[in-house]
């Protein structure tokens, strides 16, 4: 029982990490960005390769895959993403189907189509028992991990957009860009590194969850509609909206999974159509707390 | 009436006129089941197609309705007829009014939850109404067939006299003149009052509330009708393979049909047929290159006809031209 609630708030967090990033253009540079899922899977590609072909240590190939995917996210906001900015939703949500569809091809091509297996190192397979009878908590050393980076990364960007210089410009720029920009405040710079660590973010969460989400080329179709519904039912206004809704669809689908296999994501489904019949805008929004 | 007015009324009904090249591309279309009798299969698959994407248009196109979850009323309409045909009767007609009928349904029902927020929201409350229905048709597999498909399907013959033929002569002839009447029924419907408010309620829906049309009620009629029609294209596609499987509901359905939509062109009535043919050619063409790696490329060419700007792609003398946002 508590065993299942603690893999579905690691599962959660790990949501919640891989949503972040998608949170942020959708939510402040109001773009759909439905390749965001791609990023993530470039991430764990990052991962599995470096590890396999190149023999790096698993710890060291988490910031590596972070590095890479947002250098990427970096470069194709410059050349591609920036002329989508201004176009309509519909435009941007076949633009962005397409490089999902153009990744999972590419990465089918490159590492080929069966499923990835991660080999974690020894010290992360450890479990850790307490208790006993119903309330029996196990806790793998892994997932752990998971909760404490994921802990870490939320205050960390909470701090970075409240408390820096650049969290305020983000801010500025995204609540009037041309105001903004009047002030001296190099929009586009910030839009460019906002991108970029959003994308890093989600291949950091990629090679994170690769153990716990697999990994296959099919990864961005079956994880984006986990990640569109963690930014549509947590809003996309706040750092806490998201992180709630993560962990309450981590945790819905934990217990989902595992009483009721056969009925999959159904849950989740009929969850997020209530959530958003009843707050359309998300359940944390600055409207909403008018 | 004054003149002014009389003029005001002929420019409306200008663009409801047949045009020559309509005339002669709908023979063309009926010419081809003739002429190329081996390939009836796939007219048939492309007339079913046509129907969908047509079905899309009308919510997507006219309406402004971003729908990710087409596929929902797509495989509604082929269970309704599939089930209906197993346990019911095999008349392959009476299967497509009730394939119509469950789509349309569908509609009603869930037309309610499109009608209010933004447009991430329509997104995944669409995308969410086909992730439903597929779990569900998962959950019951002893009705649905689940995954291997339902078994047992068997059509009657058409108006009681043509068999369905292994070749698909039959369905092709079947799948044209469905979707040549959905054809004529929209382009009534889009010439209407209803359609023309349905246009100007994308363009600008606080306008059209503010001069007393609900703005709403027209948006669920609608859905309703592109549910019923895509009911329609899903009902002939079990009847003409004999076949319903939980393919029906995934998600590339609902992305391959927008993406054929937007091939063609979204907000005219041609843009389906046009995108259906459009995007099973590409889709031929390439996979005879690349067999595997055929999405890369669809994602290629969806990326580039984005960057330049899908209103352009008909019109080739502004290619070239620095584009005006």
């Amino acid at each position: 029982m508590l065993t299942l609630l603690f893999d579905g708030i690691a599962y959660g967090m790990l949501l919640f990490v891989l949503s972040l990033g998608l949170a942020v253009t959708m939510g402040l540079m109001n773009f759909i960005n439905l390749a965001h899922a791609a990023f993530a899977m470039v991430g764990g590609y990052v991962l599995i390769v470096l590890m396999q072909r190149a023999g790096w240590p698993f710890l060291a190939c988490l910031p590596a895959a972070f590095v890479a995917t947002a250098a990427l996210g970096a470069l194709l906001e410059r050349l591609v993403y920036r002329r989508m900015y201004g176009k309509s939703h519909l435009d941007q949500v076949l633009f962005s189907i397409g490089l999902t569809f153009m990744a999972m091809a590419g990465v089918d091509f490159f590492v080929g189509p069966q499923p990835q297996v991660v080999q974690l190192p020894a010290f992360f397979l450890t479990r850790f028992q307490f208790g006993h009878g119903a309330w029996q908590l196990g806790m793998g050393s892994y997932r752990m991990f998971i909760v404490v980076v994921c802990v870490a990364l939320a205050l960390g960007l909470q701090a970075l957009l409240n408390g820096t210089r650049f969290g305020s410009r983000l801010r500025a720029a995204v609540d009037d860009p041309r105001v903004a920009a009047g002030l001296g405040i190099p929009v586009d710079r910030v839009f460019l590194i906002t991108f970029a660590v959003g994308s890093g973010l989600a291949g950091l969460g990629g090679a994170l969850g690769a153990d716990v989400l697999g990994l296959d080329p099919g990864f961005p179709l079956k994880y984006l509609v986990y990640f569109l519904i963690v930014c549509a039912v947590g809003g996309t206004s706040s750092i806490t909206g998201p992180l709630v809704a993560a962990l309450v669809l981590g945790i819905a689908d934990v217990f989902g999974k595992y009483y009721v296999p056969k009925l999959g994501a159904f849950i989740v489904y009929v969850l997020m159509i209530a959530i958003l019949l009843w707050r359309p805008q998300g359940l944390f929004t600055r409207e909403g707390r008018k | 009436m004054t003149t002014p007015v009389l003029q005001a009324a002929a420019r409306l009904r200008a663009p409801s006129r047949w045009r020559a090249w309509e005339i002669v591309l709908w023979v063309a279309i009926w010419v081809t089941p003739f002429a190329f009798a081996s390939h009836a299969a796939l007219i048939s698959e492309i007339a079913i197609f046509a129907l969908f994407a047509l079905s899309l248009d009308m919510i997507l196109g006219y309406a402004g309705i971003v729908s990710l979850g087409h596929a929902a009323f797509f495989g509604a309409g082929a269970y309704g007829a599939a089930l209906f045909a197993k346990w019911v009767m095999p008349d392959p007609l009476v299967g497509l009014a009730v394939g119509i009928a469950v789509g349309a349904l569908l509609g009603v029902l869930t037309s309610p939850l499109i009608v209010r927020g933004t447009d991430l929201t329509r997104l995944m409350i669409t995308m969410g109404v086909a992730g439903v229905l597929l779990e569900l048709a998962n959950k019951f597999d002893n009705i649905t067939g689940g995954i291997d498909g339902l078994e047992g399907l068997v059509v009657g013959p058409l108006l009681g006299r043509f068999d369905f033929d292994l070749a698909g002569r039959v369905a092709s002839f079947y799948s044209l003149a469905v979707l040549f009447v959905a054809f004529l029924l929209l382009r009534r419907v889009v010439h209407s009052p209803l359609g023309v408010s349905l246009q100007a309620l994308r363009d600008n829906r606080l306008r059209v509330a503010a001069i007393g049309m609900s703005v709403n009620g027209r948006l669920a009629a609608v859905y309703t009708l592109g549910a019923a029609l895509a009911g329609a294209a899903g009902a002939l596609l079990a009847q003409t393979t004999g076949f319903v499987s939980l393919d029906v509901f995934e998600f590339h359905r609902s992305a391959d049909v927008m993406l054929a939509l937007v091939i063609g062109g979204a907000g005219w009535l041609w843009g389906g047929l046009v995108g259906a043919i459009g995007f099973k050619v590409l889709h031929d063409l390439i996979s005879n290159v690349t067999p595997e790696y055929w999405t890369f490329w669809i994602g290629l060419i969806l990326v580039v006809l984005m960057l330049v700007g899908r209103e352009r792609l008909f019109r080739p003398w502004t290619w070239w031209r620095r584009g005006s946002k």
